[in-house]
C-alpha cells in the first residue's frame, strides 16, 4: 500500500488499484496457483492498474504520472523499498496539520488495514463519522500538499512525537476500555504491531523502543488485569502467574537497550517503571526515583499524581497526601480515586467516602466504576 | 509547486505603538527578502483597518452595498502573503516564521490550482 501511495501520489487511487489487484488475485490464484512472491505480484498488478488508469487519462498530468510509474524500479528492488515507503506513510498519516482523530483513523485505515467499520466500533462512533474523517484527511493530504516524506533531522523530534502519540492513543483506547470487548483488545495488538513496525524502521530512536517496551509490559498483564466477569484487578492483587513472561522478557530487554543508549524520554521512563513492576516484589524506591526523572522531563500534574502513589508505598500515605495538595486535577477521576485511597488507609473514612464519590462522578468506564463502588461499599460497612 | 495563502489574524482595536511595530516591520521585511531570494514570493501586504472595508451583496440584479467588514468579529485579517512552495511542510515553515515575526495567528491555506511554473 505504501509503495503504491508513493507511485500514485494519491491515497484514493492507490487504494483503488490495490483493491483491483486483490480482485484479480482472488480470480487467478485459485486457478493458476499462488505466485512465488504474493506481495510483489500484488504490487506489480496494482501498479499496472495505475498505468492503465493513467493511459485512459489524456491530460498532461496523467502522462507525467505514467512516465514516473514506468520509470519505477522492478519488482525485486521495489520490495526492498517497502520499509522506507511505510515510514513515509506513517509520517504522512500522523502529520500535525491533521486533527488527532483524523490521524488515528488514517493510521488504522492505511497502516493497520482496519476497515472503517472496525475503527468505528473501536472508538464508539458511527461508521459514517469515521468514513468522513478519512475522506477529509485524504482530501487535505492531497489538496494542501502534505508530503510523503520522512521529516528532516531538525523537525524529526517533534514529528516523531506526533507518531508515537497516535500509536499510544490507539493502545490506550484498547487498554482503558477494560470491558474485555474483543474488538478493543485488538486495538492493543494493533498498536503493538505498529510499534514493532516503527521500531524496525527507526531502531536508533530510543523513544520508539521505549514506547514499544511500555506497550509490551502493560499488555503482558492483560490476562490478570480483568476477571472473567469483567472487573478490574489492581496491580497489587493480580495473579502474577497469568502474566505473559515472553512479553515481559521482550519489554525488559528493550528497556535495557534504552538504558545503554542513555538518551531518556517520557516513554522510556514509563517503560522502565513498568519493567520494575514486572519483577516481584516491586522495588518502590526505584519507582519513585524513576518518577522523579519523569517529572523532571514532563513536569505535569498527572505525572506528579502517579509519583505520589509510589511515594505512599515508600514513605506512607500521609506523606503522599501532602503531595496531592495544590495539584490542579479536580476534573480527573484518578486524582480523587488516589486521594480517597490514601484517606482510607489513614482511617479518615468520612473524607474517603466523599473522595470516592467525587471519583465516581468523573468516570464513565464501567470497570473503573465497579472498583470505586466496591471500595465505597467496604467503607460503609466497617465490619468487613 | 503550489500557491499558499498565509492570512494573519489581528485582534480588534488599535495597532501596537511604533516601539513594537518597528521591530515587527523590520522582521517581516527580512522574511519578504528571504522569500524573494528563495523564489517563493508571489504577493503580500498589510491591510488598512477593517472599518475601511465595504461589502457588496447581489440580490437579483441589484447589488446592495454595506459599510464595514463581511463578518464582525474579535479578530480580522490584518494582512496576507501569497507564497509558492513545494509542499505543505515548506509552506508551514514560512507560516511558522510569520507567526513568530508578527506574533499573530497565521492561517495557511492552499490555492485550488497547481502552479506549474
Amino acid at each position: 500500500m505504501a509503495v503504491l501511495v508513493r507511485l500514485a501520489g494519491d491515497v484514493d487511487l492507490a487504494e483503488e488499484a490495490v483493491q483491483e489487484a486483490f480482485a484479480v488475485a482472488a480470480e487467478r490464484w485459485p486457478r493458476d496457483g499462488t505466485p512465488p512472491s504474493p506481495a510483489g505480484w500484488l504490487i506489480t498488478t496494482a501498479r499496472n492498474k495505475l498505468i492503465d488508469r493513467n493511459r485512459r487519462e489524456a491530460g498532461r498530468a496523467g502522462r507525467q504520472a505514467e512516465a514516473l510509474l514506468l520509470y519505477a524500479p522492478g519488482e525485486a528492488a521495489e520490495e526492498g523499498a517497502v520499509p522506507d515507503d511505510r515510514l513515509r506513510l506513517i509520517f504522512t498519516c500522523c502529520h500535525p496539520a491533521l486533527g488527532e482523530s483524523a490521524r488515528i483513523a488514517l493510521t488504522l485505515r492505511l497502516l493497520g488495514g482496519l476497515t472503517t467499520g472496525e475503527i468505528a466500533r473501536a472508538f464508539l462512533v458511527s461508521e459514517a463519522t469515521v468514513a468522513q474523517r478519512v475522506v477529509r484527511a485524504k482530501a487535505k493530504i492531497k489538496h494542501a500538499g502534505i508530503p510523503y516524506r520522512v521529516p528532516s533531522d531538525a523537525d524529526l523530534p517533534g514529528r516523531l512525537g506526533s507518531v508515537l502519540a497516535v500509536i499510544y492513543l490507539i493502545f490506550n483506547e484498547g487498554y482503558l476500555s477494560g470491558s474485555g470487548d474483543p474488538v478493543r483488545d485488538d486495538l492493543c495488538a494493533e498498536a503493538i504491531r505498529l510499534g514493532r513496525l516503527l521500531a524496525g524502521l527507526m531502531p536508533d530512536e530510543p523513544e520508539v523502543l521505549g514506547l514499544l517496551a511500555l506497550m509490551l509490559l502493560i499488555h503482558s498483564r492483560r490476562a490478570a488485569r480483568v476477571t472473567a466477569g469483567g472487573s478490574l484487578v489492581l496491580l497489587a492483587d493480580q495473579d502474577r502467574s497469568l502474566w505473559d513472561r515472553d512479553l515481559i522478557a521482550e519489554g525488559q530487554e528493550l528497556v535495557r537497550r534504552c538504558l545503554r543508549r542513555d538518551r531518556p524520554g517520557p516513554y522510556q521512563i514509563q517503560a522502565a517503571i513498568n519493567a520494575v513492576h514486572s519483577d516481584a516484589p516491586t522495588d518502590w524506591r526505584q519507582v519513585v526515583r524513576l518518577y522523579d526523572r519523569h517529572l523532571a522531563l514532563a513536569p505535569t500534574p498527572v505525572v506528579a499524581l502517579h509519583r505520589a502513589v509510589a511515594v505512599a508505598e515508600v514513605d506512607g500515605p500521609s506523606a503522599a497526601l501532602g503531595l496531592l495538595d495544590g495539584l490542579d486535577l479536580d476534573g480527573h477521576h484518578l486524582f480523587h480515586a488516589v486521594r480517597a485511597d490514601l484517606l482510607r488507609r489513614l482511617g479518615r473514612s468520612v473524607e474517603a467516602v466523599a473522595a470516592y464519590e467525587n471519583a465516581l462522578a468523573r468516570t464513565e468506564n464501567p470497570a473503573e466504576r465497579e472498583v470505586l463502588r466496591r471500595r465505597l461499599a467496604e467503607l460503609r460497612s466497617p465490619e468487613t | 509547486m503550489k500557491n499558499y495563502l498565509l492570512s494573519m489574524y489581528q485582534p480588534e482595536g488599535p495597532a501596537p505603538g511604533p516601539e513594537v511595530m518597528d521591530g515587527i516591520m523590520a522582521e517581516v521585511g527580512r522574511l519578504r527578502g528571504e522569500l524573494r531570494e528563495a523564489g517563493s514570493w508571489v504577493f503580500g501586504d498589510g491591510l488598512h483597518d477593517q472599518a475601511t472595508a465595504t461589502v457588496l451583496r447581489a440580490s437579483g440584479n441589484e447589488v446592495v452595498m454595506t459599510d464595514g467588514p463581511f463578518a464582525e468579529g474579535k479578530e480580522h485579517i490584518g494582512g496576507i502573503v501569497v507564497i509558492r512552495a513545494a509542499d505543505l511542510d515548506v509552506a508551514l515553515e514560512w507560516g511558522r516564521r510569520y507567526a513568530l515575526a508578527t506574533t499573530l495567528p497565521v492561517e495557511v491555506r492552499p490555492f485550488a490550482r497547481e502552479d506549474d511554473g
